[in-house]
């Protein structure tokens, strides 16, 4: 069983913030809070990332490019929403375009809130979220180890019976 | 093949893999420094493999995972070619092959971002490849041969005579290394306008084999700035250690210190200065010998 928690590559995708939340997520980057202590890099690849931070809520225009973007990401992943917006749709959740928080669309794993979001929340969400990769990955190796299993079996019953 | 080069090439399969990796670590930790940050463990980029060898296979293309592992089995030839003593002009030429692998790897998934930084690797490739093999050629002028070993066993200091040579040598590192101001095709960090450059659709143990495969191609280059200074005194090798640590230093600190140049500036940049440094230097060699 790997131990995947030390390295936790994030991809941040801004919804239709304001902007406030992105700036407190890319503060977390800087000198000050440094992320990157925990093995935390902001990549921009999908394929390469292990948790989905989403900032801001779902309007029409980016729902199928939250779902693409979280499509993309090869399991096991974490989904976590940064700030009100992407909890519940926040103040803008009774415009006409807007559809709520990101888990209209996403199964949302952390709820980060805050408006914007502080960067101590932020990290103390990724720190939870990282747990939970964790663990993810367990099961995620416990089910690939079980299915090799299987298919070992059936190879074998073939061999058996013939 | 004599019991020494076997023994220099089986340490070397092994050993280069986590001796690349720890440079990587350091490099993160010190440019962390620089920044005025703490950074990440200096075994950093060995959890980042073994994270990315437990990840779900999200396949692009079959042909991709292929053409790494040519990359890769090139890369340690490469290697072993270089640490068995053998002939450097051939192990030079062997690099390029590999570097091309790498190209296809790229270019057969046919994304976008792929596509652009494709090219860009091929003018990369384009760039280094004068520099690169003019040093060979430095090497035959002081030495009067291309075998690692006799170069190795010679008397003199190879750069009192190449400073020249070993200096463009320098420059197309900041290539090969993927370091700013020359990360053109991809970079070690998340800020490039390609998403992640040729790296982009490679995910999960596709990506775990190319950064490997880079790790072994940092120790050899390091080998050959090593190979500079070797002479037959077993001291040298000391002194070999020490400036490949201080070319390193020096990478790290161009890749903080610079934004990234377009490639028609890397272009003109590394040409002119190759022309000049590699050109006067080999005049020279060629008049006093």
């Amino acid at each position: 069983m790997g131990k995947v928690k030390k390295s936790p590559w994030v991809l941040h995708y801004d919804g239709s913030s304001c902007n406030g939340c992105d700036i407190e997520v890319l503060a977390c980057m800087t000198p000050v809070y440094d992320a990157e202590r925990f093995g935390i890099i902001n990549t921009g690849d999908p394929l390469q990332a292990d948790i989905f931070l989403i900032t801001g809520g779902i309007n029409t225009q980016n729902q199928a490019v939250v779902r693409q973007l979280y499509d993309q990401m090869p399991r096991p992943k974490v989904v976590v929403a940064v700030g009100t917006c992407a909890c519940t749709g926040g103040i803008f959740k009774e415009c006409y375009n807007i559809l709520g928080g990101a888990d209209t669309t996403l199964p949302v794993d952390i709820y980060v809130p805050g408006c914007a979001a502080r960067p101590q929340a932020i990290i103390d969400g990724l720190v939870q979220a990282i747990e939970l990769f964790q663990k993810r990955s367990n099961k995620h190796d416990a089910i690939e180890r079980r299915h090799k299993e299987e298919e070992g079996k059936k190879a074998h019953g073939k061999v058996s019976g013939e | 093949m004599s019991i020494k080069a076997v023994i220099m090439v089986i340490s070397y399969i092994i050993l280069a893999p986590f001796a690349g990796g720890l440079m990587e670590g350091l490099d993160r930790k010190i440019s962390a420094r620089m920044q005025g940050r703490i950074g990440p463990p200096v075994l950093q980029p060995f959890y980042d493999v073994r994270k990315l060898m437990n990840k779900q296979v999200v396949a692009i293309g079959v042909l991709q995972l292929a053409l790494l592992l040519c990359y890769l089995t090139l890369m340690i030839f490469t290697g072993a070619i270089f640490f068995a003593g053998s002939d450097l002009l051939m192990c030079l030429f062997v690099l390029s092959t590999a570097s091309t692998f790498m190209y296809f790897a790229s270019v057969v998934t046919s994304s976008p971002y792929n596509t652009i930084a494709s090219s860009r690797e091929l003018i990369q490739i384009m760039t280094y490849e004068p520099a690169v093999l003019l040093a060979g050629v430095g090497f035959y002028l002081v030495d009067g041969t291309f075998s690692v070993a006799g170069i190795a066993a010679s008397d003199t200091v190879m750069l009192t005579r190449t400073p020249g040579l070993f200096a463009s040598f320098v420059l197309i590192l900041l290539i090969k290394m993927r370091k700013s101001p020359f990360d053109v095709s991809t970079s070690h960090h998340a800020h490039q306008e390609l998403v992640m450059g040729v790296k982009t659709e490679m995910g999960a143990q596709n990506l775990a084999i190319f950064t490997i495969t880079e790790w072994y191609e940092t120790t050899i280059l390091m080998g050959i700035v090593g190979l500079f200074v070797v002479t037959s005194n077993p001291l040298s090798y000391v002194g070999a250690a020490l400036l490949c640590a201080a070319v390193y230093f020096f990478l790290i600190i161009a890749d903080n210190a610079c934004a990234r140049v377009k490639w028609t500036q890397m272009l003109q940049v590394t040409w002119l200065f190759t022309l000049f440094a590699s050109g006067v230097n080999l005049l020279i060699l060629m008049l006093i010998r």
